[in-house]
């Protein structure tokens, strides 16, 4: 689960991730990822703390961490939620299961339910495309899903 | 781990390991499609099992073997039993089987054209016309076991070109060889290292482009995942050629397995000392960093991949200075991806003269190709150059499933294009696929039924490229902004004559004036299917018909009374109770509350939800 940040964590966890790549900030993309990873999403005064230790101005980061698809700058569900959008899967229907699940979350895809249970996203291509459409739920792989099995699918999870 | 010192080191170490290498052994695929097929749990029962039975018999868990529709795969040596598949309670029969010598018929290939069933791996038509160069050695090693890559050649190639050859030899057979770069643009890759290698600068970088972005296509997911040492023996040999000593591995944040294996191959090759300092004793300095993507496909393209090295934003620049001249950090750089550095091993090894041997006059060698869509064997195939495209779909692919029709092949990915069944008799090559208005690119092959629509698939690669153009440059940025609302327009049936035609005006000034690879090639979907499939972009302006039932605001779904047997599943699923009826009794669906989920579809026995 995520840390919940805090002054201190979070200054401490940057000077590590930093550490971690040399203190190069060319290494600037990694930092964030290795961030991200801890607190499940990069927050403002996390963007601030990274400015200011790498002495990139804070423009700049919040550039990297607006351009790239890696990052996300709003916390995140228990559970995200990951439909593959891959050319396979998209002619094998991808969009309704897409759809399917906006329509039982109440979400659309890039958005977390406001119980922060559930954090619905696209991605591009995950190479598993005989299984298509594929659905990745915190990093379980399920194959072949149907619109109909969406339902279930969000019950068991919720029930857990 | 012990350091290897020389040459001599390096092939006592290769003697050792051939010397302890088992003749029979179990090999199973556990890339990520695999073990998103649940391979993982058959490999630990196998282990178990194994284990309990005192069975001498070594478990190899490989990168994926190629057939991914029908993983996990296993194949059992020397024989080369090939079963799919396979789950967690085969694994005792499996090894009842394996000590009796016996052959359990109901977990073999059975081909679902013809109906034959095959025993043995290579009868397989899905493996026979395939030459598995650069994926050969995937099913017999271990991806990080170094002895298992010495058992098969590995770094053969490295201590050839170190100790006897010069750079410029190595460059010289790779330029004989042909070879252009498997990443997608198909440039020279002897061109590339020859002009990096001529710059005087002391600091000269290599990359391995790993930024697979093409949805549809994962061959250097595989390679990276199954054979990383292949990759990086490739790269290791490029550096010494050019004079480089340091390189990065980019690698595709979505690829978590792949980064591992490349990361631990890394670890254990400077172990080794075949990275880092004075490898071999050959007085050569070279050590490489792997560099986590962040989810952009335009890092793809190979200054926008350099500036996100750099920790800037993957935008591109210009080229009208060659990265070879001055790329990373202003020094001359070589980009190569990861196919393409697997396959220079291969060719230090055998010549540049064998190379060019196979495939075409204009393409050489061969292409990893990842098949998918709607096919029977989708998986990651390798075929000579120059083979037809019918030859991959039907003899390869196995055809399309269900009985359904050939509609298009799509290659390329966003920057290819889609080829009708008129096509299929043109041969795999760079040159020849550009002019039919697709694109060999890294290798994504899409087959597509009948039940495509090809307007949609159109959108779909527009809406993509939207999403990922930097917006650095206005014709990308804001002329894809624009097709994708024509052509939303024709999805929904609010299409004119006129937009069929401002659609091509508008992708050729796209092609024409964007800045980087991406916007110049991102019109090929569209135009491609304006090019062969005219008549279905008409149908949807003229009619307001879908003929595949895709576009919903052209279709509705309506239930056949004379196949309705009344089973009230639909009535039970449909989500916004739009259907009503008794059971036992004909169902209706009522179109105002109808959403088109297409779920009472899904779900009928019995054929009789139709889409009109």
């Amino acid at each position: 689960m995520a840390e919940v940040a805090t002054v201190e964590n979070l200054e401490q966890n940057v000077r590590e991730a930093m550490a971690r790549y040399g203190n190069n900030p060319a290494r600037m993309i990694e930092i964030l990822q290795d961030l991200q990873d801890i607190y499940g999403y990069l927050s403002k005064d996390l963007l601030k703390e990274v400015s200011r230790q790498t002495e990139v101005p804070l423009a700049r980061v919040y550039h990297i961490a607006t351009f790239f698809k890696a990052f996300t700058l709003k916390p995140r569900g228990k559970y995200t939620i990951q439909v593959c959008t891959g050319t396979a899967c998209h002619v094998k229907g991808s969009y309704r299961v897409l759809e399917r699940l906006e329509d039982v979350l109440g979400v659309r895809a890039g958005d977390t339910t406001d119980d922060l249970m559930f954090t619905l996203e696209t991605v591009n291509c995950v190479g598993a495309c005989a299984l298509g459409p594929v659905v990745i739920i915190n990093g379980k792989y399920y194959g072949h899903v149907t619109p109909v099995q969406v339902e279930s699918l969000i019950k068991e999870y919720r029930e857990r | 781990m012990r350091r290897l010192e020389s040459r001599e080191d390096l092939e006592r170490f290769r003697e050792e390991a051939l010397s302890r290498r088992p003749e029979r052994f179990i090999s199973l695929g556990m890339g990520t499609a695999s073990r998103a097929h649940g391979a993982e749990a058959v490999y630990f029962v196998l282990k178990e099992e194994v284990a309990k039975r005192g069975l001498d018999i070594p478990i190899k868990a490989t990168g994926d073997h190629g057939l991914c529709g029908y993983a996990p795969v296993m194949v059992i040596y020397p024989d080369g039993v090939l079963y799919h598949s396979v789950k967690a309670q085969d694994v005792p029969d499996i090894l009842d089987a394996v000590e009796k010598g016996e052959i359990i018929e109901r977990l073999l290939y059975t081909d679902p054209m013809t109906g034959v069933t095959y025993t043995y791996e290579e009868e397989i038509p899905f493996y026979k016309k395939q030459m598995r160069l650069v994926l050969g050695p995937m099913e017999l090693v271990e991806p990080l076991s170094v002895e298992d890559y010495l058992c098969h050649g590995g770094f053969s190639a490295l201590t050839k070109a170190f100790f006897d050859m010069k750079p410029e030899e190595i460059i010289q057979e790779v330029i004989t060889s042909g070879l252009r770069g498997r990443g997608g643009a198909g440039f020279r890759t002897g061109w590339k290292w020859e002009d990096a290698a001529m710059r005087p600068s002391p600091v000269k970088y290599i990359i391995c482009n790993g930024d697979e972005g093409d949805p549809g296509a994962y061959m250097d997911r595989c390679l990276l995942e199954g054979l990383p040492y292949g990759v990086l023996e490739g790269m290791i040999i490029g550096a010494y050629a050019i004079g480089a000593h340091e390189g990065f591995v980019y690698v595709r944040k979505e690829y978590p397995l792949a980064t591992h294996n490349v990361q631990k191959a890394i670890e254990t090759l400077r172990e080794l000392g075949l990275l880092g300092e004075n490898i071999l004793g050959s007085g050569f300095d070279f050590d490489i960093q792997v560099v986590r993507g962040g989810g952009a496909f335009v890092c793809g393209e190979s200054s926008a991949l350099i500036a996100s090295v750099e920790g800037r934003v993957g935008e591109p620049r210009s080229k009208h200075v060659h990265a070879t001249e001055s790329g990373l950090w202003g020094r001359p750089t070589v980009l190569n991806n990861v196919e393409t550095l697997a396959n220079v091993p291969y060719i230090v090894n055998r010549g540049g003269e064998w190379f060019a041997a196979i495939g075409t006059e204009e393409s050489k060698g061969t292409k990893v190709f990842s098949l998918a869509g709607d096919i029977y064997n989708t998986g990651l195939v390798e075929v000579p150059m120059g083979i037809t495209l019918k030859e991959v779909v039907y003899d390869i692919g196995g055809g399309i499933q269900n009985g359904k029709a050939f509609k298009a092949v799509q290659t390329g990915g966003p920057s290819g294009g889609c080829l009708p069944a008129s096509q299929l008799d043109l041969p795999v090559e760079f040159d020849t696929l550009d002019a039919a208005g697709s694109m060999m690119g890294s290798g994504g092959m899409i087959v597509m039924d009948e039940d495509a629509c090809m307007v949609d698939v159109a959108r779909y690669f527009v809406k993509f490229l939207t999403e990922e153009s930097c917006g650095k440059c206005v014709p990308c940025r804001e002329g894809l902004r624009h097709m994708l609302e024509i052509l939303d327009r024709i999805t929904q049936g609010e299409g004119t004559m006129e937009d069929v035609d401002l659609l091509e005006e508008l992708g050729y000034v796209v092609a024409n004036a964007s800045l980087c690879g991406l916007g110049k090639s991102a019109p090929n979907p569209v135009l491609s299917t304006v090019r062969y499939f005219r008549e279905e972009y008409l149908e949807h302006v003229k009619d307001k018909k879908c003929r595949a039932g895709v576009c919903k605001a052209l279709v509705h779904y309506k239930i056949i009374a004379e196949n309705c047997t009344g089973c009230h599943i639909c009535f039970k699923e449909c989500p916004v109770d739009a259907i009503t009826g008794e059971p036992k009794g004909v169902h209706v669906i009522d179109q105002e509350k109808c959403i088109k989920c297409g779920i009472c579809k899904d779900v009928c026995k019995f054929d009789a939800v139709k889409v009109v």
